[in-house]
């Protein structure tokens, strides 16, 4: 071994890790900043993001506290107003329901009613979605709800570089944000691009090109997009894999982009279908790409039941990359003729 | 009484004709002369009228199928007819009125199916527009129910010879077809005459100066209006040979010879052009021309034609020599109005002159009625106040 100068060969890590770097980052670059949660301190989070955190920043600045989300993310606020940098945790989008009058009605809302006197640059981190058997009060995919409200952004990082570099992103934000991370996705082990040092929280993102459809996802869905574009390449057909990675603002110019080449899109979400971001996403498309389109738009979105405890049932209820596959087949078939 | 709706003759030449749509649904009420079906022919597509007043009671033919001509499409009511059994159960005079009844709900609204219109997908739609291809010739292409997506036009765009040119190949088969059995049947012979267009030109000028440029009317309503009077006036020019013999009309029907997009041409009627005033022919032929260039002629004006006048006079030529349309027995060939010299009472003058030629069924009339048919033509335009 007389030289070794070898190719550094990039870190594998887990999404878990992306954001617990990203928490660790914020903190140690802005006194402002501070994580409040439930269990984020001692217990080290409820999917162990914020492991070691405690030790490191100490108690002022990663804070438990009590089951009372209407409260944390109440004091979340008043920190932001009071010019902190405050990351609040809520365990799971289902919960963070009981703090809605204070995400929808405070949060949203400051920047209006003060005419943009009152900023509240707040982010609450929250885990979403389904897939690991935690029963219907901890899987539902909400997001498209909070995607409904002026006032908030509302971005999903599904990629091990968003998971590591939206928080900044969102930090730098006068607004408050609400970044949505699938709980199936922090075991997901990746590597960081080399290089990058920030990502924007505005612009939709072409994970693989095509030319056959877009399958617009975010989120896990994302990846059961890439795996059902691999088996349709291996069938011929190329689609196009778009990351929406913001859902409010949506970036229409990007989805519309897309459509012009493909003249035909499928939306995959796990939210429920009625009155969903999926049903926006296609209205948009109708609104501005009509003539585009060489084919009805399509969505495959999680079955309209709370979601299954049961495995299989939990499975089926759930958008899969056979199902993907499937619904873009024949949003394809027609188009091949009889 | 219960009466059939069978697909008529459009012409000639027709045998079958492809049902593109219902306009009307069972239960609705309908008029003489409403259109009440699309066909598709090799002429394009045709509205089918309704011959009598009746209720449509049921749809035989479904879209998309071929029909035999004669074959029945649709049942209809028309009035008349016995009726008895309904006046035995009517109240005698006098007898107290039966008591009020809440109406009854009303029936459930049982649409048909729908005619197959051609579905093209929105892409589809706007590269075919592009492209300058009319859907309807899409219908060709595309089998019955499918949808037509952007590949299926850009193929087309990429082959035209094959799929695009398959409607006006088959209205060039038909027109061949009616022609070589005009030739083949009908013994024509061929009269001109060249008149000085001066004075019609001049009242036209006049008459013109005084209408907004939306009722101006044009030369060729002259000429259908000078062929319509004349044609109503002597007997043996305007109508029909059928079956050995030759049936007079006494309105009179103006074929008016229409070069369509792409090639080919249609003669639909402009129905008592004898008896229309020279704005109602002008706004009607126009109507005619934008409709039948669109493909949409209605079933009447396609046979109700009992003579036809063809020009060529846009595209230079002196004299049309013109082949009858059958079963008609005259039409007249105009070509284009030239200045040129002309003699007028010892005196040379260059006049606005037009030739018009005729060819007429010798069956039917013989040289020197057909002469005084195309003086009494020359007549009328000489003096343009009597039309």
């Amino acid at each position: 071994m007389q030289n070794a100068t070898v190719a550094e060969a990039p870190v594998s890590l887990t999404y878990r890790d992306a954001v617990r770097e990203a928490l660790h980052a914020a903190l140690r670059d802005d006194p402002r900043v501070f994580l409040m949660g439930e269990d984020v301190g001692r217990y080290g989070g409820s999917y162990a993001v914020s492991k070691g955190l405690l030790e490191t920043f100490g108690a002022e600045r990663i804070r438990d506290t009590p089951l009372c989300e209407s409260t944390f993310v109440g004091a979340g606020i008043g920190a932001a107003l009071g010019g902190m940098r405050p990351i609040v945790e809520v365990m799971t989008v289902n919960f963070s329901l009981l703090a809605l009058d204070q995400i929808v009605n405070n949060a949203a809302t400051f920047s209006h009613m003060s005419g943009g006197q009152l900023n509240v640059p707040l982010v609450i981190r929250l885990a979403t979605g389904a897939g690991r058997q935690l029963g219907a009060q901890h899987s539902h995919s909400l997001e498209g709800w909070y995607a409904h409200i002026p006032g908030l952004r509302i971005a999903v990082p599904a990629t091990i570089d968003d998971a590591r570099f939206m928080l900044a992103a969102a930090l730098r934000l006068p607004d408050p944000v609400l970044l949505f991370e699938h709980l199936y996705l922090y075991n997901m082990q990746g590597t960081l691009t080399e290089g990058l040092e920030q990502v924007d929280l505005e612009r939709a993102a072409i994970r693989r090109t095509g030319r056959d459809v877009t399958l617009i996802s975010y989120g896990w869905s994302l990846h059961k997009c890439l795996a059902a574009a691999a088996t349709l390449a291996a069938e011929g057909i190329e689609a196009e894999v778009l990351d929406l990675r913001s859902l409010r603002p949506l970036d229409e110019a990007t989805i519309m982009a897309s459509v012009r080449h493909t003249h035909r899109a499928l939306i995959v979400d796990e939210g429920w279908r009625s009155g969903s971001l999926a049903a926006e996403i296609v209205t948009r498309i109708v609104e501005q790409a009509f003539y585009e389109l060489d084919a009805p738009v399509a969505r495959l979105c999680t079955a309209e039941v709370p979601i299954p405890y049961a495995a299989h049932l939990e499975e089926a209820a759930l958008p899969s990359p056979a199902r993907i596959a499937a619904a873009t087949r024949e949003l394809l078939v027609s188009a091949r003729g009889p | 009484m219960r009466v059939e709706f069978r697909l008529p003759s459009l012409g000639a030449d027709m045998e079958s004709a492809t049902l593109t749509e219902w306009l009307k649904q069972p239960g609705e009420h309908i008029h003489r002369g409403e259109a009440i079906a699309t066909v598709e022919t090799t002429k394009g597509l045709i509205d089918l009228e309704a011959y009598e007043d009746g209720t449509l009671s049921e749809l035989v033919a479904t879209p998309g199928t071929r029909l035999p001509v004669g074959a029945v499409m649709a049942h209809l009511e028309v009035e008349g007819g016995a009726a008895p059994a309904a006046e035995l159960n009517a109240p005698p005079p006098g007898a107290p009125a039966p008591p009020a009844q809440a109406p009854p709900p009303p029936a459930a609204t049982v649409r048909a199916p729908q005619a197959e219109r051609v579905r093209l997908s929105p892409a589809a739609r706007r590269r075919a527009h592009e492209l300058g291809i009319a859907p309807e010739t899409l219908a060709h292409a595309a089998a019955p129910g499918a949808i037509v997506h952007l590949q299926d036009i850009e193929r087309l765009a990429s082959a035209p010879p094959a799929a695009a040119n398959a409607a006006r190949a088959a209205m060039r088969e038909a027109i061949g077809a009616a022609m070589a059995r005009a030739k083949r049947e009908i013994p024509h012979y061929y009269l001109g005459q060249t008149l000085d267009f001066g004075p019609a030109r001049a009242w036209l000028t006049q008459h013109n100066a005084q209408l907004a440029v939306g009722e101006r009317l044009i030369e060729a309503v002259l000429l259908i209006k000078a062929v319509a009077l004349a044609a109503a006036r002597l007997e043996g020019f305007n109508g029909h040979w059928r079956e050995g013999r030759f049936e007079r009309s006494a309105a009179v029907h103006v074929g008016a010879a229409i070069a369509v997009r792409g090639g080919g041409l249609v003669a639909p009627a402009l129905l008592d052009a004898h008896a229309k005033d020279l704005a109602a022919l002008m706004s009607e032929f126009s109507a005619l021309v934008t409709r039948a260039r669109a493909g949409h002629l209605r079933s009447g004006e396609f046979t109700a034609a009992t003579i036809t006048l063809t020009s060529l006079g846009a595209d230079g030529v002196d004299v049309l020599y013109p082949i009858i349309n059958p079963p008609q027995v005259a039409i007249i060939g105009a070509g284009a109005i030239r200045d040129a010299p002309w003699a007028i009472e010892g005196r040379i003058e260059v006049r606005p002159l037009l030739t018009l030629a005729l060819a007429a069924d010798h069956r039917v009339t013989d040289g020197r009625l057909g002469a005084r048919f195309l003086r009494s033509i020359a007549e009328l335009l000489a003096d343009p106040q009597r039309l």
